[in-house]
């Protein structure tokens, strides 16, 4: 069991998969991150040694942003745009897709989970 | 694609002479401007520009964080219709 960056406590994984627990850190960072510290891929999490994690502990915190800070910088910057009053914050304050995607149909992932219309009828043959 | 940095910003020509016009002048009146698609340039911060939105013109007060935006961006050229909440429209019948 290690924690890295805060709360994450990643399993038995290889170490570059477990990296990926992390909020901020994907496939491409994570082998980024083992390849700095000079962890093989084959090495799984549980057989880290503590000078290793505290290795990756040591990369993770000078050269990348994760976890709250990303967080932080992400909800900034979207909260920017809605401070602006441009057409992107506009989307943002309606919660409908910023980039130009269709609204007609679709769009669930921004819109949520469909509300029925109140009144309109079931079409019954 | 992102527009090439050796090009630097665009700016309609007409636009930039206005302001710069305005800007000289000391005056603060408004610069009525169809531009959408010009960038916001650092020179423009205090100044307001009225965007056309394709029906009236926008009041725009330019800020230092809209450096870099385009004007039609801050004049919606569309109505937003949305359906009414279902306990607002009960209200509105009441």
């Amino acid at each position: 069991m290690a924690r890295i960056a805060g709360v994450n406590i990643p399993t038995n994984k290889l170490v570059n998969i477990g990296l990926t627990y992390i909020y901020g850190i994907g496939r491409k960072t994570a082998n980024e991150i083992c390849k700095k510290a000079g962890i093989p891929a084959t090495r799984r999490v549980n057989d880290l040694t503590d000078a290793e994690t505290l290795k990756l502990r040591e990369i993770i915190d000078a050269q990348y942003h994760v976890e709250g800070d990303l967080r932080r910088e992400v909800s900034m910057n979207i909260k920017r745009l809605v401070d602006l009053g441009c057409y992107r914050g506009l989307r943002h304050r309606k919660k409908l897709p910023v980039r130009g995607q269709r609204t007609h149909t679709n769009a669930r992932t921004r819109k949520g989970k469909a509300i029925a219309i109140a009144g309109k009828k079931k079409v019954t043959k | 694609m992102t527009r090439s940095i050796w090009k630097g910003p665009f700016v309609d020509a007409d636009l930039l002479k206005k302001a710069e016009k305005v800007k000289a002048s000391g005056r603060h009146e408004q610069i009525k401007t169809w531009s959408r698609r010009s960038t916001i340039l650092p020179d423009f911060v205090g100044l307001t520009f009225t965007v056309y939105n394709g029906h009236k013109f926008i009041p725009v007060l330019v800020s230092e964080n809209m450096i870099g935006h385009k004007f039609g961006e801050f004049a919606p050229t569309r109505t937003f219709v949305a359906h009414t909440a279902a306990d607002a429209k009960a209200k509105q019948e009441a």
